[in-house]
């Protein structure tokens, strides 16, 4: 199989004349968990929905398994999206559906089974996010915030995908809560082999989770490096980002904007 | 030249709006007729639309035929018209061919389609839609052809019940306030009333629960960022409906019974 999962060539995005991605080239290789962060509004979440088709770019490549899906007709769009799972940000659980039939959502459609059989599955891949049966039949609205991102994660992951995104995975989670994210979602990436996603600016989630991380600035990808590195890194924009400086190129750049 | 520019700009974003519109309704439709069908979203639909709007239109239709019949009851005495006959003529008449589906719209439009576009217009704010994408489900398909076919084939069944309670209200009255023999009356409602008037008020039904839950979904669909946006959303779909669905009504009247 090819190393590389995503390929990621000169993507453009504008809003108006907010250009958004200005030339995004990036490599996802197979198997490996990749982060991308960024301040606030520099594009990290257009980037994901331009990868998934969500958001269609105004010029430039993605390849998924050598499938280009810029411009794609919808049949290839809907076959390249089978090998996706996504946890959105605010978890995007359907509110009029209880929890087991959000997990099973896609699975349902592929796979004609009865609902025992469908309960069983879901019941299983909630053990999977340490969440206890009980929960199957409740609705999102009576869930807490850290159990609607499991349950999202669940979903994500229930028919098993080979390529796992995630938006901000642990925003508006506590410490403890944003832990236990991160390691479920750890472990439900090694657990499937998968190629991974994330974006964020918590760094703590990003050193839990990610090996490589690529951080995106003013549309473009200013510097790529695994973990470690990043925590060494002399590109004065992602030192003052990584560390939380309160000074800095980025307060600049923030105020000219 | 820039005194052209404010009502310009106002007709290019009109004329964008309805090509939007159009290509909604397009695609609404091409999904419309292409399996899977989704039965279970269009029986939630139906009984939404149709069972729990059954009280505040039935009672919309009977007020309303209880008013005709007192307003005609008062109004022929004026020129000395024959009473009993041409008040349940009169009443009959308007429920089934005008305010039976025009008020059953506007209810169903004020009860449903607002509470299509909020129930839409959440999913899209808080990425619902797009997890359905991600999902293998195609939301004009999932969201918008149930509500279409709910709409369309509920707000018939819901008029053709509410013209009978319409004139069963008329009929109270004109037997317990006026006084009428209830076997003339009957007699009256039932000589003058033809299967086109009743057929053409479940025509116009049947458009206005088009109107209504095109509306619906598709303000909801394209609505805007936050609460503010959802709330605006919500009004325009009242408000369009209302809209068309009068200006449907005007079209489909002058068509049918203006020769």
């Amino acid at each position: 199989m090819n190393d590389i999962k995503i390929k990621i060539r000169n993507l453009r995005k504008s809003f108006g004349s907010k250009h958004v991605l200005q030339g995004i080239d990036l490599d996802v290789p197979n198997g490996q968990s990749v982060a991308i962060i960024g301040a606030s509004g520099t594009g990290k979440s257009v980037l994901l929905k331009c990868i998934l088709g969500l958001i269609k770019p105004d010029s430039g490549s993605v390849m998924v398994e050598d499938i280009e899906t810029v411009g794609a007709s919808r049949r290839t769009r809907e076959d390249v999206l089978r090998k996706f799972g996504m946890l959105f940000q605010g978890g995007a659980l359907f509110d009029s559906l209880p929890v087991w039939e959000n997990i099973m959502f896609r699975y349902r459609q592929k796979n004609s089974m009865s609902t025992a059989e469908l309960r069983l599955i879901a019941k299983e891949t909630l053990a999977d996010v340490l969440l206890e049966e009980r929960v199957l039949d409740l609705y999102p609205a009576e869930l807490s915030g850290g159990m609607q991102k499991r349950v999202g994660l669940a979903r994500a992951i229930a028919d098993k995908p080979g390529i796992l995104f995630f938006d901000e995975p642990t925003s508006g989670l506590d410490p403890i809560t944003s832990g236990v994210i991160n390691r479920l979602i750890r472990n439900a990436v090694d657990r499937l082999g998968a190629t991974a996603m994330t974006i964020s600016h918590d760094m703590n989630s990003v050193r839990q989770i990610a090996d490589y991380v690529a951080m995106i600035h003013d549309g473009h990808i200013i510097w790529q490096g695994s973990v470690k590195e990043m925590d060494v890194v002399d590109h004065p924009v992602v030192h003052q980002f990584v560390n939380g400086l309160p000074t800095g190129p980025l307060t600049k750049y923030a105020e000219s904007i | 030249m820039q005194v052209l520019q404010i009502p310009g700009r106002a007709a290019l974003s009109m004329l964008a709006e309805i090509g939007r519109l159009s290509i909604f309704i397009g695609q609404a439709l091409f999904w419309l007729v292409r399996p899977p069908w989704y039965g279970r979203q269009i029986l939630r639909q139906m009984i939404d639309i149709g069972y729990y709007s059954l009280p505040v239109v039935g009672l919309t239709t009977m007020f309303s035929g209880m008013v005709i019949a007192l307003q005609s009851y008062t109004g022929t005495e004026r020129f000395s018209a024959e009473g009993e006959t041409s008040v349940a003529t009169v009443v009959v008449l308007i429920i089934t061919r005008e305010l039976g589906p025009v008020l059953a719209g506007l209810m169903v439009a004020g009860r449903i389609g607002a509470a299509m576009a909020a129930e839409i217009g959440t999913m899209r704010v808080t990425d619902q839609i797009d997890a359905l994408d991600t999902l293998s489900t195609r939301p004009m398909q999932y969201l918008i052809a149930p509500r279409v076919i709910a709409g369309t084939i509920c707000l018939p069944f819901l008029v053709l019940i509410g013209d009978i309670i319409g004139v069963f209200g008329g009929y109270v009255i004109a037997i317990y306030q006026l006084g009428f023999s209830p076997s003339v009356y009957l007699s009256g409602t039932m000589e003058f009333l033809e299967a086109f008037d009743v057929i053409i008020g479940l025509i116009k039904a049947a458009v206005f629960g088009f109107v209504v839950a095109i509306m619906g979904c598709y303000f909801g669909y394209h609505s805007g960022r936050g609460a503010e946006g959802v709330g605006r959303a919500t009004t325009n779909a009242v408000v369009y409906s209302a809209i068309l669905i009068l200006i449907f009504d005007f079209m489909i009247t002058g068509f049918a019974f203006v020769r």
